[in-house]
């Protein structure tokens, strides 16, 4: 047992030393780069903190896996004297590019850029860097959040049999409210005829009280129904059992239920990451407000494994054209 | 006499002192037990840890002037939690309290811009953040003496509408205008409290929050306004009968410590943030509760305590970071530490107390510390 | 949209009502036991968390796959189990309740999601109980909706309520129950085992509290997220003290403040309009709080009805 342990220990050693030696060669090949992110949610939450952190894994297996790239994350943080804490501790750690995924940690960010001037920072949904200011080492960013939203409501009244269609939101505010209303704003385009409800949860984080209220939104005669953040994973299962059609936006739900979602408005960060890497190489640490919208390719329209008709398809394909052509205007 | 002895007692054996020590060993144990099943090198994990919260204070101060940051808002808060517990009431919305303090802030400045100088704006601000949370307090204070609502019940009601109040004004009145986000506009400079060790963000606040501490501590044990809380907070019936105004005490109780928190607010606010954000202060209103029972529910206990509990969840976070632990894994943690922590203190006063009823020849229950963290809840009237 | 009745609409609420209240009677009557008998357990939050996660992890068949109810035992015995560590804590080592509990439910909200992240990585979905309609009942006119037609759960939480009103009133083993919260001096010298009484109590609470948690994804999410439970547990908390300790009334209190919730949802839906403005939708979500507040000021106050022994470890000898 002993002896075992200890060889297992020699031959443990030995590893260290041959994965020390080749990390040397890799380290006078390039060093890697590393990125922090500070996400208010959980990463798993199949919304806003789970794109980010998805967007970042995808980019690193692009660019060659973890030597080439490193991620570290701090979730959950919904507390922003903790987040700001964090945030430090990850600058004085030497991170090259710290990630802020959280409007509420903007002023955090800014109190330390000046700091540390060889690191890059992003934060969102914002549109403030600090340039105007003389700050240099900050981005910001943020997602167009009503393009998709409205691709998704130009499909749900083509969709809808009752002309009723229901929403869900947690609070009204930021991204939410963009979203919902360039939903409304296409149902509204396609449809004149279909109503839309809005309703808000009061909570990211009660699934119960989201299930409540998709399942009001279905008794009140709703068949087709869209929500935004992680408190309404409980109303997309309540239309899944009720039979009705549910359209997403952040992350892609189309995986997770595949009958239900028939589209999700997907954040795709990985040009925004990658374009941010590459500045980073390049010396350029911040001063671009990144916005994702479909013509860039920050957002996609991913299709669940609902079996829709050609001519859904073809009406969102032309809701895409027309929002990258600029033809639509937009009422927020 | 016999508290002489007691602490004599307490000083000459060794497990009174070490007991809490060993439970908190204990508890990190264990928790290294979760720790090494996740796949993490517990030693790591706390040796980042105790850097995250201390460290080498000569050599960098920032750990240890973060311990403290933090410290100021659960300091106050837990003070506010004293005075409402020593009155006989107990308090669970500091949380509220604490947010429509620094909303009070907010509008202060919002309303007077910075046409103010720092050495009256800043004191300024400091009283309407009192005079914020004092009103959030004063409801359920009122409620409570006037209708016998229920303050535990009525506290967390105020919270939740606290929560909902923050949503409208950062949405609608107190909005950036700048900016297309809920929270606040920056405050301007002149409201700002100081930092005392940049880049750390270390503030004068902490002044005010150890002189607010040693003023509730004299207020209390050293005023007659004090003596008539204990007095309501004992026994409210002989208080009635010894001709004090039962229904007053208990709202200023509560009014008094719904103020504290918004001081606490009011100082996170010009220290820290200064501005107010979604998600601004969240969970220091439930930790100031913890911190308060920790410290004996004692303001002056209060001061350890809300640097103890500071250190744990700032390490915490460095623990986070360096070893990549979910933050809930390092929550279940400090629960573990919570339970083992609050078992062997009781185990101990009993046992200090066996012994001086041996010393003394008296039965061990009347020497319980005064009311102690035993019992949350006072004497009904 | 037009034809619909306000009864419609009433009716379509209270429905949902019940289902909504279904985690608050679970819950508060398990910590009416507990309080009775004079423990203040203020872990149901983490409990709950708890008995939810484990109750999908075992029901789903992205995690045991053992069957619905195997998931609702799975929900009991690890609530059973987190009330056990609560009785421990503060009934044999006599630890102060209000800080147990705290250190409960921070256990309990760690665990849940430390155990998600490391079974089941991601999502956990479940079929859940489906409504089950009652013969003929079923068929009355509005109150059929209502109360006729849910899932075995949601009957299981009403049916608790005159079961622990019974076990209260009229069992030797509730009436210890309440002695020992009441006086366990008392009960003591007339040969009641005070500790043993108390651990029974908190730990059925415990129970009760891991049903409430698995009633959660098994009855009406079908899916687990981390820290899903999001206060609810307190709000139970609060309801014990809303009912004054009585089974009914806190029933009464838990419908209350889940049809105040309910109703505001249909405000939004209906967009019903206040002098021709629409409520702000912030104004709407405070309602169901500050009406729990009113209720408190025009009830009589509960106190009285407190269990004197409550926060109170016993010793023998007092």
């Amino acid at each position: 047992m002993t002896r075992a342990y200890r060889k297992g220990k020699y031959a443990l050693r030995l590893l260290v030393v041959v994965s020390v030696l080749m990390t040397t060669v890799a380290v006078t090949a390039q060093e890697p780069i590393r990125i922090a992110i500070v996400a208010p949610s959980s990463i798993r939450d199949l919304s806003w903190s789970q794109s980010i952190h998805a967007s970042l894994q995808e980019l690193q297996e692009e660019m060659g896996g973890e030597s080439v790239l490193q991620i570290a994350y701090s979730e959950a943080m919904s507390s922003v004297s903790a987040a700001s804490e964090t945030l430090r501790g990850y600058a004085e750690d030497g991170f090259d590019i710290i990630i802020a995924h959280g409007t509420q940690y903007g002023t955090s960010i800014f109190d330390m850029a000046h700091e540390f001037p060889d690191t890059s920072f992003a934060w969102g949904t914002a549109t403030e860097t600090g340039a105007e200011r003389g700050i240099g080492n900050v981005y910001a960013y943020q997602a167009a959040a009503e393009e998709g939203g409205y691709v998704n409501g130009v499909m749900a009244a083509l969709l809808t049999e009752s002309n009723v269609i229901g929403a869900i939101g947690p609070i009204p505010a930021g991204d939410v409210r963009l979203y919902i209303s360039g939903f409304t704003q296409g149902v509204k385009s396609t449809n004149p005829e279909a109503e839309v409800l809005v309703v808000y949860v009061g909570s990211f984080s009660d699934i119960a009280a989201g299930t409540t209220n998709g399942r009001t939104l279905l008794a009140a005669g709703a068949d087709v129904l869209t929500g935004t953040s992680q408190v309404v994973v409980g109303a997309i299962e309540a239309v899944r059992s009720a039979g009705g059609f549910w359209f997403s936006t952040q992350s892609d739900q189309g995986d997770v239920w595949p009958g239900t979602v028939v589209s999700s408005q997907v954040y795709n960060w990985v040009p925004m990451l990658r374009d941010i890497v590459e500045r980073h190489q390049d010396g350029e640490y911040g001063g671009i407000a990144y916005k994702l919208t479909l013509a860039n390719e920050g957002l996609r329209i991913a299709f669940g494994s609902v079996d829709i008709s050609s001519e859904l398809l073809m009406a969102a394909g032309q809701a895409v054209e027309d929002i990258i052509a600029g033809k639509i205007e937009f009422s927020t | 006499m016999i508290q002489i002895r007691q602490k004599f007692v307490q000083r000459s054996d060794p497990l009174i002192v070490l007991a809490p020590i060993l439970a908190i060993l204990l508890a990190l144990v264990i928790g290294g037990i979760l720790l090494l099943l996740l796949g993490r090198d517990p030693i790591l994990a706390y040796r980042a840890m105790w850097e995250g919260a201390i460290g080498n204070p000569f050599e960098n101060p920032t750990s240890l002037a973060n311990t403290f940051t933090r410290a100021i808002p659960l300091m106050l808060v837990a003070t506010g939690i004293c005075v409402a517990f020593r009155g006989g009431v107990i308090n669970i919305g500091s949380e509220g309290q604490l947010f429509v303090g620094a909303l009070a802030v907010v509008a202060l400045s919002a309303s007077v811009g910075d046409s103010l100088p720092a050495l009256v704006y800043v004191p300024l601000s400091l009283v309407v953040g009192f005079a914020g949370g004092a009103f959030w307090g004063f409801i359920p204070g009122f409620l409570r003496a006037r209708f016998s609502v229920n303050e535990i019940l009525c506290t967390i009601m105020m919270n939740q509408i606290a929560i909902q109040l923050l949503n409208i004004m950062l949405s609608g009145p107190l909005r950036d205008p700048s900016a297309n986000v809920t929270q606040s506009a920056r405050l301007p400079e002149a409201v700002w409290l100081g930092r005392m060790l940049p880049p750390t963000r270390l503030h004068t606040g902490i002044f005010a929050a150890l002189i607010a501490t040693v003023v509730t501590w004299l207020l209390l044990w050293r005023t007659p306004i004090g003596y008539r809380i204990r007095a309501v907070g004992q026994n409210r019936e002989a208080s009635r009968y010894a001709g004090i105004s039962v229904p007053v005490y208990i709202i200023l109780a509560l009014t008094l410590s719904g103020g504290l928190a918004g001081l606490g607010g009011a100082a996170e606010l010009t220290g820290v943030s200064r501005r107010m954000v979604s998600g601004f202060a969240a969970g220091f209103g439930f930790s100031g509760i913890v911190v308060a029972i920790f410290g004996r529910l004692h303001p002056l206990g209060a001061i350890p305590s809300a640097l103890l509990f500071s250190a744990m969840v700032t390490g915490a976070e460095r623990m986070q970071r360096t070893v990549q632990v979910h933050y809930e894994t390092i929550i279940a943690i400090q629960g573990i530490v919570v339970l083992f922590a609050v078992s062997s203190s009781m185990w101990v006063q009993r046992r200090a107390a066996r012994r001086l009823a041996i010393d003394v020849g008296m039965s061990p229950s009347d020497d319980e510390p005064e009311s102690g963290a035993g019992d949350i809840r006072p004497a009904e009237a | 949209m037009d034809e619909r009745t306000l009864l419609d609409v009433l009716v379509a609420a209270s429905a949902l009502t019940m289902v909504s209240a279904m985690p608050f009677l679970y819950s508060a009557l398990g910590e009416v036991f507990s309080q009775l008998s004079g423990v203040f357990n203020l872990g149901v939050e983490g409990i709950m968390l708890v008995g939810a996660f484990s109750s999908i992890y075992v029901a789903s068949d992205m995690g045991l796959d053992a069957g619905l109810l195997a998931g609702v035992l799975a929900g009991m015995v690890t609530g059973a189990l987190l009330g056990l560590v609560m009785a421990f804590v503060s009934v044999t080592m006599q630890a102060d309740q209000g800080i147990s509990g705290i250190g409960i439910t921070l256990l309990g909200r760690g665990l849940s999601t430390t155990l998600f992240i490391l079974l089941a990585d991601g999502v956990l979905l479940v079929e859940s109980f489906q409504p089950i309609r009652i013969p003929l009942l079923s068929d009355l006119p509005v109150v059929g909706d209502i109360l006729f037609n849910q899932n075995i759960m949601v009957y299981g939480a009403l049916l608790l309520v005159p079961v622990t009103a019974w076990l209260l009133r009229r069992t030797t083993w509730g009436l210890q129950i309440r002695a020992v919260g009441q006086n366990p001096a008392a009960a003591d010298a007339m040969g009641v085992n005070v500790e043993q009484v108390r651990y029974s109590a908190v730990v059925l609470g415990g129970t009760m509290a891991g049903l409430a948690g698995a009633s959660m994804p098994l009855a009406l999410t079908n899916v687990f997220q981390v820290n899903m439970t999001a206060g609810l547990g307190f709000i139970a908390v609060a309801m014990v003290y809303f009912g004054g300790w009585s089974p009914w009334r806190v029933m009464f209190g838990s419908l209350l403040f889940s049809a105040a919730y309910n109703l505001q949802i249909w405000v939004q839906v209906l967009d019903v309009k206040l002098f021709g403005e629409t409520i702000p939708v912030n104004i709407l979500l405070m309602m169901p709080y500050v009406l729990a507040i009113i209720v408190l000021v025009f009830a009589r106050d509960m106190q009285r009805f407190r269990p004197q022994a409550m926060n109170r470890p016993f010793r023998r000898g007092d």
